[in-house]
């Protein structure tokens, strides 16, 4: 039997799910290997070093800047606090005082004979990682992070925006193919990951921030509605660092697209369990995709990935238009190259669509929903 | 060195490692197979060193050449019995390429001299911070915090010129306290490239923080610029530190003869070695799925007339213009309606937005229908002009520099730091990438790049079907004349000529000018355009005679006669659009315009 490579998102029932919780920089991890932790438990941190704030002090002393130092009422390591003085000058026997003050709390980092500048650092900023998920940990790497381990039901999406949040599952659609319009989301959706249809509106977005959802996953999105929910429009897929209130984990593409039933079901099959979610997307070399995770309780068996080769039988999902969208069942996967349309020869597949005819297309432009 | 009988060259891509191999025969050097595999720098091998094996393997198969030993390691030199090869070069971007920030005092001056440098080094410039670049110094510290770049270039003031601004630039990027992207036990490696007087200040700021490397001034004084020695640093901290970094480089760069390139550097070195052996002015475009590369070698501006002009080259690259990964910023960039109007169809503008954000997320999908091809070579030909647009911006003379004028010359109101890039002069241009490479017709790949580049006169287009460049680029370092062999017969497929004349004024159906090309004399008529297939002959001569007031290269209604190749798979095009290239605001009567160049061309299948 003809096989084929087609990478496919993943959306699996039972999966051992772990994450790497690492620190931007060196600093202290705060659990051992074997701890239980929640998605909540701050796991390890550290300090960045903070912002800088730079005077001009010749300038604000009137004074040249070889001079300064003997002007300056504290030195460099000095710790200051907002609104103490830093330099002084007089004139005219000491008629006329001028006096210049922190801008903010800080540790006098350098004061230049040259540029006649001050640097302020400010207290470091303090920087925790969070488990994200319900689970284990099973590995510590001293002063970097851990790696929490849980079983759980996990889902790929194909674009999100928005960081990491926890909530329960809500599911607001009766079918995979319900558009999420605003009327959906009630008070009760405040903090949790509300599951959508095919469409999420605009308004709906509005709607979720409003009232505080924690996540909405959604088969589509219009790029005028993500455009208008992030205030600008998205050139690349890197996103996670925007601050929205409500992260979006979209598990199919843009414009109106039923969720895959599987991931539906999958969603629906957990409803009030707490999910770990995070939109971030990055569509690059190292590619990462927005997900949702739920731990699940008591053990669960490793499911090997889906290696992601294709198979006659196998259920495809067209992903270039035209029949964008469409799940379709493979009936034959031929060795030569097939001209299409646009004249180019590329490796080619035939597939059967739900009205019964048939239709061969490139290999590229399909991916394998696993069954 | 002496003359190697066979040549292994690999390029280490992002995604896929390319391996070449060049034999010697009695013609001279001709490229004999590729081979390529997926790279290997991530999990599970994280070792580049399989990747190339792997690709070398490919090789080996389809050469029928031994040159690996059972130890998996390169024969050298070649023996009997086609076992080995004689010399081993390679080039890289795995890992995201280099990525740097550049600093300088006056963005316009010493900032964008470092930009020059970095880019012809084959870096991506993050950002060029400057004393006016209109931010406030905790904004440039928060830009270099967020960036984490692999490298920074400062310079900044000519030789006895200001002090203190570059050393305000150097407490910045102290305060800033930058650690390398990738990370690890290493500093951030500096290179300060100024003011020969700041160097001890500039020591006393970074000394502690950074490993800072002090070369000299890339701006000695207002009228010089002198971009080797930081580039040269750039190269040799790119292989010390940052691939280092990338797993299996130190044994990848012992089996090496020459050292490691960043594959911009050899793309750059390779158009450069063709610009000066032809004594040619080039353009040479990658269009990739996330970045489009241009590269230039123009003449420079010289002060007086009599003066011979040297061959400038310049590297750009477009970070966020790209087919795929980058496509859907295309279109933020460019417009909806710019990239519509290259489409002789009646698209709903509406979904446009939808389906390329669909190609953006599954990036690997390709054209299937006709429109949808339309649609993406509409993509292509705003990306290239979008490109090319920024390569004109930073391709330019020196500015803020006194020039001396004769007084014939004080009326000529040019200004100094005029772009270098002067189409009327532009000889080559050379496409790559997988738009350009693989577009089902090579017509349409020629339009495109016609459409971007809007040439004048007389033109050659080539597209680099498989993108040799790099491997030939490294190569030429050390074999140039085997570089050149290979690029020429087997790097290069010919596409044909533009011929573009340049009416100052011109109503449609006016004759612009008689081409005669191979004995027949051809209309070039203004809103039309017409297609010469090629005669299939490597060198003819041709003919332009315009109209009065039509400028072809020697100035309004002088004859040109040159010598062109005429073996392109495509052949000559007429091109009367005139220049600029302005397409009717009615978008029924564009359409029914571009329909008719299309037929004219046989650009698209009619359905």
């Amino acid at each position: 039997m003809a096989h084929a490579y087609t990478p496919g998102l993943q959306v699996t029932p039972h999966t051992i799910l772990r994450k790497e919780r690492i620190l931007p920089l060196k600093g202290e991890v705060l659990v051992k290997e074997g701890d239980k932790v929640n998605g909540t438990d701050i796991v390890a941190r550290t300090e960045l070093p903070g912002d800088v704030d730079i005077v001009n002090m010749a300038y604000e002393l009137g004074s040249d800047p070889k001079e300064m130092k003997a002007k300056m009422t504290v030195d460099e390591g000095d710790p200051i606090e907002a609104g103490q003085a830093i330099g002084k000058t007089s004139s005219f026997f000491g008629l006329f005082k001028h006096q210049v003050n922190a801008p903010n709390d800080g540790t006098i980092e350098t004061i230049s004979e040259v540029t006649g500048k001050v640097l302020i650092r400010r207290p470091p900023l303090p920087v925790e990682v969070t488990a994200y998920i319900d689970g284990t940990v099973v590995d510590v790497r001293p002063e970097e992070g851990v790696t929490v381990q849980s079983p759980a039901a996990f889902i790929q999406g194909i674009i999100g925006v928005g960081g990491e949040v926890q909530g329960p599952l809500k599911i607001v659609v009766d079918s995979a193919n319900d558009m999420l319009s605003p009327d959906l989301i009630g008070e009760d959706c405040a903090d949790a990951v509300v599951v959508g249809g095919r469409l999420v509106t605009a308004e709906a977005l509005k709607r979720a921030q409003e009232v505080g959802v924690a996540a909405v996953v959604v088969g589509g999105i219009h790029d005028v509605d993500l455009e208008g929910y992030l205030g600008y429009a998205l050139g690349v897929a890197i996103t996670g660092h925007e601050e929205l209130g409500t992260t979006v984990v979209v598990t199919e593409g843009f414009g109106e697209i039923q969720m895959a039933d599987r991931t539906f079901q999958l969603l629906k099959d957990h409803e009030g369990d707490l999910a770990s979610c995070n939109g971030a997307t990055q569509i690059r070399a190292g590619v990462i995709r927005p997900e949702v995770a739920i731990p699940l309780k008591g053990e669960a068996e490793e499911v090997e990935e889906a290696d992601g080769s294709m198979a006659v039988g196998d259920t495809v999902r067209i992903i270039r238009e035209p029949n964008f969208g469409i799940l379709a069942e493979v009936t034959a996967l031929p060795h030569e190259l097939i001209a299409v349309p646009t004249e180019a020869k590329v490796r080619a597949l035939t597939v059967r669509l739900p009205d019964g005819s048939d239709l061969t297309l490139p290999r590229a432009n399909v991916e394998v929903i696993v069954s | 060195m002496s003359e190697p009988r066979s040549i292994l060259a690999t390029d280490c891509g992002s995604t896929t490692t390319k391996a070449i191999l060049i034999e010697k025969d009695e013609s001279g050097y001709r490229l004999a197979v590729r081979g390529e595999a997926p790279t290997t720098v991530e999990a599970p091998f994280e070792d580049v060193t399989r990747g190339v094996l792997n690709a070398v393997q490919e090789v080996e198969e389809l050469s029928g050449r031994t040159i690996l030993d059972e130890n998996e390691r390169i024969i050298k030199p070649e023996g009997d019995g086609r076992r080995g090869i004689d010399l081993y070069v390679s080039t890289s971007s795995a890992g995201g390429g280099l990525q740097m920030m550049v600093s300088g005092v006056v963005k316009q001056m010493t900032a964008e001299s470092a930009q020059r440098a970095a880019l012809g080094a084959g870096a991506i410039v993050m950002d060029a911070l400057a004393h006016n670049d209109g931010r406030l110094p905790h904004e440039r510290i928060a830009r270099i915090r967020s960036l984490r770049p692999d490298m920074i270039l400062m310079s900044g003031g000519t030789d006895g010129g200001t002090v203190t601004h570059v050393a305000e630039m150097a407490e910045i990027i102290a305060a800033a306290d930058p650690r390398p992207r990738l990370g690890g036990g290493y500093n951030l490696p500096i290179i300060f490239a100024g003011n020969v007087e700041a160097r001890d200040l500039v020591s006393e700021q970074l000394d502690k923080k950074s490993e800072l490397h002090i070369v000299e001034n890339i701006r000695p004084t207002m009228d010089e610029e002198n971009l080797d020695p930081a580039r040269d640093m750039v190269h040799e901290l790119f292989m010390e530190h940052v691939m280092q970094q990338a797993p299996g480089y130190n044994k990848l760069s012992t089996w090496t003869d020459a050292p490691i390139m960043p594959t911009p550097a050899a793309v750059g070195a390779m158009t450069e070695t063709v610009a000066h052996r032809e004594e040619i002015q080039v353009v040479g475009v990658d269009i990739g799925g996330a970045t489009t590369d241009v590269f230039s070698v123009f003449e420079g501006e010289t002060e007086d007339e009599d003066e011979e002009p040297e061959l400038v080259f310049n590297r750009t690259v477009s970070a966020n213009l790209g087919m795929s990964y980058s496509v859907s910023n295309v279109l933020v960039e460019a417009g909806v309606d710019n990239v519509l109007r290259w489409t002789p169809l009646d698209i709903d503008a509406a979904g446009l937005g939808n389906r390329i954000k669909n190609k953006m997320i599954r990036p690997t999908t390709i054209p299937q229908t006709l429109e949808s091809l339309m649609v993406e070579q509409a993509i292509a030909r705003e990306a290239l002009r979008l490109a090319f647009e920024q390569h004109k911006q930073l391709a330019t003379g020196l500015k803020g520099i006194q020039q001396h004028r004769t007084i014939d010359q004080a009326f000529d109101q040019t200004l100094s730091g005029q772009t270098l890039v002067d189409l009327m002069d532009l000889d080559l241009i050379i496409g790559s990438g997988g738009v350009l490479s693989h577009a089902p017709r090579r017509q349409q790949s020629m339009l495109m790049m016609i459409d971007a580049f809007v040439p004048e006169g007389i033109t050659q287009l080539a597209v680099d079907s498989i993108f040799m460049m790099p491997q030939l680029g490294v190569l030429a370092e050390l074999h140039p004349e085997a570089a050149m062999q290979v690029f020429w017969r087997d790097c290069l497929i010919p596409l044909g000529n533009c011929i573009a004349p340049v009416p100052a004024k011109a109503r449609p159906g006016d004759v612009l000018a008689q081409v005669t090309l191979a004995g027949k004399t051809h209309e070039v008529i203004a809103g039309e355009m017409l297609l010469i297939p090629s005669t299939g002959q490597e060198k003819t001569e041709v003919t332009v005679e315009p109209a009065r007031g039509v400028d072809v290269g020697e100035g309004r209604g002088q004859t040109v006669t040159r010598t062109i190749r005429d073996d392109g798979v495509v052949g000559t095009v007429l091109d009367g659009r005139g220049r600029p290239l302005d397409l009717p605001e009615d978008p029924a009567e564009r359409r029914e315009l571009l329909w008719k160049w299309i037929r004219a061309l046989d650009i698209y299948p009619e359905e």
